[in-house]
């Protein structure tokens, strides 16, 4: 028996004109493929450098539709580090005081920056599972998008905090040579190419332990993203940690704090 | 709604628990060496056990040696005979061409005659052209004479991980609606086509007869929201393995809810009409 919790969907490429008509279709369709739960973040259509405004709105969305499917699924708080206190506030209404219980950072600013500090620690401080993009593009990286570099930089000066580094820099064989040594970093293999040998290398260079199966739908396929772990040539029990039991490990005790039992 | 804890056999069912088998057919796998990695199944022989516990009845195999080799001859005799050699008639050899080398005409002939190959394949990114010059037009012509199918992979790797010294920008199709009106018997199947090429651009050339497969098909049920898009013989399974996981392209399969006669169109029903039209 494998437990499966994706990491990373999005209300984007999927159909529905509301932020719950969206959520019922991802999970019908998640459903198909044995997935038990889906984390969602960011909202329709999503900024890459959100205003506060956009916060709000892109957040709210995602109350929306986890409100309805509660048992299905997790919300994870957007934020921006150009707008701090803004982000504070977010985590605070959404985390703190609501029911999400994650955060996720994106391409607006690079992550290496101090700005980044008091939301890690306050994100710490409620125990929510941190969530940060990276990318190692050979054609060029947005100009907020963060490599992984920059994403052990910002593990360093936080070592007893989690933090899970989205897509392995999608260059995975350059992304997990750079957060191999950063023991509280962990890979997201959502959002990729499904090339096979990727897992294997995580798993081989990071332990089972510090890898998360995520897909990035609805814009990537459950398929393409669930083939990396059935396709790996590794230990089955590897792969249980990798489709979900990893994540329950993290988000276990923001899910005890809040007396959400699963 | 309750949850449960879901078998992991049940998303991704093993070949020795479906009943039936039915016949599966992937029009897309290379065999050979990658030129930046070691795949994990590029030994021909583990390819193979792969495709067959995936209940794959055919594969159509080119040859990773295509994107930066010169000596196409002998990569092509060599891809022949690994075909040959193992599967017991699993793998049909697909040919690789560049038609900017000098005399590529008698490679065409040689997959045609020697080799006995139903198809060639094409990799307009490595060998640096497009396909709106003239030479393209001529193999075309060739290809369609001697009643070959053509594929042309648009990419063979996201372009945002390419090795920097080795770029190979996705291969453009925009003349291709065009050109193949001039040729209305060739048989063109786009191979990786949907990591660049979405909307409208798909319905053009699905409307001139191309072909495609769901290798690099992304999006939630993205196999079956296209097959609502495209004339009903459009689309064939692919996997590009060894280069992904087989099990990327299979369980695209289960993902959308597909009736039984997409089902039987997708797996083999098109492949083997576009093989034998």
């Amino acid at each position: 028996m494998a437990m499966i919790w994706d990491l990373h969907c999005h209300l984007s490429g999927v159909d529905g004109k509301t932020p719950e008509k969206r959520m019922a279709q991802l999970i019908t369709i998640a459903g198909r493929m044995g997935i038990e739960r889906l984390c969602v973040y960011m909202g329709m259509p999503w900024a890459r450098d959100p205003s506060p405004e956009d916060l709000r709105r892109e957040n709210d969305q995602v109350l929306q539709a986890i409100g309805k499917f509660p048992d299905r699924t997790f919300g994870f708080v957007y934020l921006n580090p150009k707008h701090v206190e803004a982000s504070l506030a977010e985590l605070e209404r959404c985390v703190a005081n609501g029911p999400m219980v994650g955060v996720k950072l994106w391409v607006a600013h690079r992550c290496s920056g101090p700005e980044l500090d008091p939301i890690i620690q306050r994100a710490a401080e409620l125990k929510a599972v941190i969530f940060q993009h990276t990318w190692f593009n050979v054609t060029g990286n947005l100009p907020g998008e963060s490599t992984p570099l920059e994403l052990v930089a910002l593990a360093r000066r936080h070592p007893n905090t989690p933090i899970i580094c989205g897509h392995t820099g999608g260059d995975w064989e350059l992304g997990l040579r750079a957060i191999r040594g950063q023991r509280n970093l962990y890979a997201d293999l959502a959002g990729s190419e499904p090339v096979a040998g990727y897992t294997e290398m995580a798993v081989r260079e990071l332990g089972a332990g510090r890898v998360l199966y995520g897909s990035d739908a609805g814009g990537r396929s459950f398929s393409s993203q669930l083939g990396k772990v059935f396709g790996a040539n590794i230990p089955e029990s590897a792969k249980k940690l990798i489709l979900g039991e990893n994540l329950k490990r993290l988000m276990t005790p923001i899910l005890k704090a809040k007396g959400i039992k699963v | 709604m309750a949850t449960s804890a879901i078998a992991l056999s049940a998303a991704l069912p093993s070949p020795a628990a479906q009943a039936k088998p039915a016949a599966l057919i992937d029009t897309n796998v290379s065999l050979s060496r990658w030129p930046f990695r070691r795949c994990p199944l590029d030994d021909t022989p583990a390819l193979v056990a792969k495709l067959r516990a995936h209940g794959v009845t055919q594969a159509w195999a080119g040859t990773f040696d295509a994107l930066l080799h010169k000596d196409l001859t002998t990569a092509n005799a060599r891809l022949a005979d690994e075909c040959a050699r193992h599967g017991k008639g699993l793998l049909l050899p697909i040919g690789a061409i560049n038609p900017t080398l000098p005399d590529w005409e008698t490679d065409l002939r040689r997959c045609a005659e020697v080799h006995q190959m139903r198809g060639v394949r094409l990799h307009p990114n490595y060998h640096g052209y497009k396909l709106g010059d003239p030479l393209f037009g001529r193999f075309l012509a060739a290809a369609t004479d001697r009643g070959l199918l053509v594929q042309i992979a648009l990419v063979m790797e996201d372009d945002r991980t390419q090795l920097a010294l080795a770029k190979a920008a996705p291969t453009d199709t925009a003349p291709l609606p065009a050109l193949l009106k001039k040729f209305p018997g060739a048989r063109v199947q786009l191979l990786n086509a949907f990591r660049t090429l979405r909307g409208k651009p798909v319905l053009d050339l699905a409307a001139v007869g191309v072909r495609f497969e769901i290798a690099t098909l992304e999006s939630v049920e993205g196999a079956g929201n296209l097959l609502k898009q495209l004339p009903p013989d459009r689309l064939c399974f692919g996997s590009h393995a060894p280069f992904y996981y087989f099990e990327s392209a299979k369980l695209k399969l289960q993902e959308s809810d597909l009736t039984p006669a997409q089902r039987a169109a997708l797996t083999h029903d098109n492949a083997r009409k576009l093989l034998n039209s």
